[in-house]
């Protein structure tokens, strides 16, 4: 037996500091014990809600798409035409903001003024702004538009401002030497080099506000959200289970569509 | 003419790019500028153009200070001024035929450029520049589809149909394999003969430079430290421009290779065929 | 062709004439769709309530200043049900869609026929409902409380750390997969040296960038009594105290924007 063969081998550890290592863990370790015994669960309730839950599910076999087919279809298509108007002008309004927000086509002040709006309407979830909405206008679907448009516009502007940061620098400064203008510089350079990835964004945008337009309904403003809540409080689960179906199909269609424009933009 | 008077540039890290530069570039001269990587020469051309801002000094084109124009006249400044890129810079989704006519966007509206309606006097043009390189046929690829020599070639129309006075040239065969970098070159300093444009080509390669152009002027640290034919460019220069370390270094190799006492250009031009039996 | 040969001149469009036809009218029937939308909004508006909205909002911001400082100290159980909503349920998210993604993956999946469509449907079905409806489903059955915000907010993650991480794994370097097979090793060996590997930063990426968002949606449960800092919220906005509601937004952005820096730089750590 030589000293080479008694030599050792371990994997190192993930985090270099043995203090801080064992300080996360044990920081995590006691988070979790304490949420989790904070968390007051009345394991009564929960028992008396199994039997309910299993009605639930068998709600499911088969749903009810008839009885109150009416409310339903009114409720989808006011969600749909939410959606769409929502999303428009949250992209449109979201295009002025986005450019002004990219830090390599916009002077300082415009670019942290740009900034700014992005980061208020993206930290307020678009239930709470439908909230004050709602306040503002009156129940209904205008409400919910508005919502629906300053999430869009948030989150349209942050990915566009960032896709911008991100294009070819070469590219655009080609374009620039050409003699073109602002306008046309946008046009020729920085259009076609985002433009691909913004519609897909688009699609994607347009899918979650209609994921967002069936919940605005509990609030008041709006969509297939207050013909859902209604079955709930009334244990009508076979058409919940409906309603539920129904979105998760039309949120499919949308998400394979938009898979299939894409690849053609491309 | 091209004037450049006491341009300096300084970039807000500190670095000093440019000293003090003074070059004057006559009518149809094409002159190629040498140097080390960081030498300054990217930002020398563009100084010219302002895609980067001097700090001072300035910069004439013919009768017109570029260096002082407002935004608006600057773009009709940088009509005049062609330029072409390193790794070619064509907007790659762009089809061939809108990059090249992107070459004629400061003299066509915004609406006109936006609906791709131009003039059809510059379509005639881009079609005939196109033959000229020898891709009319290519007119509706998209730019990323094409090959490297003809991207690069795409991009010299770009710059021709802008009907520049002069052409600013940023190491155009930086990712060109050696014989498409001669063709261009060659493509290049005919175009230039053809319509009496005078060129500032930056180039890494001493030896395309010594072949192609007819004045060169060496660049070391923001300084111009050689100005002449380019016979004159002995060791001794080259050393001057690229610093001693490194040339030295080459030039040992060398002398182990063949225990020759040529100098490096000799060398070199053993491994690489002469221009006139390329061409 | 979009070019065309007229005597000697070469006219150059920059479409076909097809082409830019139906370009045309994809465009005219996009604008008709709106502006038909458009008019189904403007029937189902009040427009008075809305040219009186501009009056009414500077009203509500008057009245929100200042924030009710002696408020907080009503927020902070809230807020801390807030975050354990948020982390547990990324957790539970994070171990059940795991496998999920496996299974879903077209190159690590048992097989195409059975295991992949159901966890694909698996993977859709938790997607496409909102947490908040979660929360409403789960809050009838199991009655209000932070539990049901934890299995809303997981239940709803599995689908999103699925999707993402399903698609990291069908983007790995099979090269890399090849390599370890051809030692010999087994399938499970395989996974751990040759797959996980490849998509462990992507699955912390994602794990962190989740807890984020769910930070955000955990503060909304509270609406359908799910707990969390929501519930404080609806019912000053229902009482119009809007001094409490000036206080809890401002909680909830500095948790957002606390929440935000913290993913930050633990992504930035794992990169």
């Amino acid at each position: 037996m030589n000293q080479a063969s008694q030599r050792r081998w371990q994997r190192p550890p993930f985090i270099e500091s043995s203090l801080l290592r064992w300080g996360l863990i044990t920081g995590g370790v006691l988070f979790l014990v304490v949420s989790i015994g904070t968390m007051e669960v009345n394991w009564e309730r929960v028992a008396a809600g199994l039997p309910r839950a299993e009605r639930f599910l068998s709600s499911f076999f088969p749903p009810d798409f008839t009885s109150k087919s009416s409310a339903i279809w009114d409720g989808i298509v006011e969600s749909l035409w939410m959606t769409v108007v929502s999303t428009v002008i949250g992209i449109l309004l979201s295009i002025p903001v986005g450019l002004g927000a990219a830090r390599n086509l916009s002077p300082r002040y415009v670019y942290l003024v740009s900034r700014g709006i992005l980061a208020l309407s993206r930290t307020f979830p678009e239930i709470i702004i439908a909230l004050f909405a709602v306040k503002l206008f009156g129940f209904g679907p205008f409400a919910g538009i508005i919502a629906l448009s300053i999430g869009s516009i948030g989150f349209y502007g942050k990915l566009l401002a960032e896709d911008i940061e991100d294009m070819d620098p070469v590219q655009a400064e080609s374009v620039k030497a050409t003699g073109a203008s602002w306008f046309q510089w946008l046009n020729y350079a920085v259009q076609p080099q985002v433009m691909p990835r913004m519609i897909g964004l688009a699609m994607y945008r347009f899918d979650i506000n209609f994921r967002e337009s069936a919940v605005l309904g509990i609030v008041g403003a709006g969509g297939i959200g207050a013909t859902l809540l209604t079955s709930f409080d009334r244990y009508e689960f076979s058409t919940s289970a409906a309603i539920l179906l129904i979105i998760i199909g039309i949120v499919m269609a949308v998400e394979y569509s938009s898979g299939y424009i894409r690849k053609w933009i491309q | 003419m091209l004037r450049l008077q006491n341009l300096t540039k300084q970039y807000k890290t500190g670095d000093i790019a440019l000293k003090d530069i003074n070059l004057e570039v006559p009518d149809s001269q094409v002159m190629a500028l040498i140097g080390p990587s960081g030498a300054g020469k990217s930002t020398l051309i563009r100084c010219v153009n302002r895609l980067v801002e001097p700090t001072s000094g300035s910069v004439h084109l013919n009768d017109v200070e570029v260096s002082s124009l407002g935004q608006n006249q600057l773009r009709k400044a940088r009509r005049r001024m062609g330029m072409i890129f390193q790794e070619y810079a064509l907007v790659e989704r762009l089809s061939v035929m809108e990059n090249v006519l992107s070459g004629r966007l400061g003299y066509v509206s915004f609406w006109r450029s936006y609906f791709r309606k131009f003039p059809q006097s510059d379509i005639d043009e881009a079609f005939r520049l196109l033959e000229r390189v020898g891709l009319d046929h290519m007119a509706d690829k998209r730019a990323d589809e094409l090959s490297g020599g003809q991207r690069q070639r795409v991009g010299i129309c770009r710059a021709l149909i802008q009907d520049p006075e002069l052409l600013l040239i940023d190491e155009p065969t930086a990712s060109l394999d050696p014989k498409t970098s001669r063709q261009i070159m060659r493509l290049i300093c005919e175009l230039c003969q053809e319509r009496k444009l005078s060129a500032i080509i930056n180039i890494h390669d001493v030896l395309l430079a010594q072949m192609f152009a007819k004045r060169i002027v060496g660049l070391q640290l923001g300084e111009v430290v050689y100005d002449g034919p380019p016979g004159d460019l002995t060791a001794d220069v080259l050393t001057t421009i690229y610093g001693e370390e490194d040339w030295e270094a080459t030039i040992e190799a060398t002398k182990d290779l063949d225990e020759d006492e040529a100098d490096v250009i000799a060398a070199a031009e053993k491994v690489l065929p002469k221009p006139d039996a390329a061409s | 062709m979009p070019i065309q040969q007229q005597g000697d001149i070469k006219i150059w469009q920059r479409r076909s004439r097809n082409r830019s036809l139906m370009i045309w009218s994809g465009q005219f029937v996009a604008v008709a769709i709106f502006v038909y939308c458009w008019q189904l909004v403007s029937e189902n508006t009040i427009w008075m309530f809305v040219t009186d909205a501009p009056r009414q909002a500077v009203d509500m911001m008057e009245r929100m200043v200042p924030p009710k400082w002696s408020y907080m100290s009503n927020l902070w159980r809230p807020i801390w049900d807030t975050i354990t909503i948020a982390t547990l349920g990324t957790l539970m998210a994070v171990v059940f869609a795991f496998p999920i993604a496996f299974l879903a993956a077209r190159n690590t999946t048992p097989s195409t026929a059975f295991a992949r469509p159901i966890a694909l449907f698996i993977i859709v079905a938790s997607r496409s409902i909102n947490s908040l409806l979660w929360a409403l489903m789960l809050v009838t059955i199991l009655g209000p409380g932070v539990f049901a915000g934890v299995l809303a907010i997981g239940f709803r993650s599995i689908g999103f750390c699925a999707k993402l991480l399903y698609e990291a794994i069908e983007e790995i370097d099979e090269a890399q997969v090849e390599a370890v097979t051809a030692t010999g090793a087994s399938g499970a060996q395989v996974l751990n040296y040759g797959i996980v590997p490849q998509i462990l930063p992507a699955f912390a990426g994602i794990s962190v960038f989740r807890w984020d968002i769910n930070i955000r949606e955990s503060a909304i449960l509270g609406l359908v009594g799910a707990g969390g800092i929501g519930l404080q919220l609806s019912s000053s906005i229902d009482t119009v105290t809007w001094t409490q509601v000036s206080l809890i937004l401002l909680v909830i952005l500095v948790t957002v924007i606390a929440s935000e820096w913290v993913s930050a730089k633990v992504r930035h750590a794992i990169i």
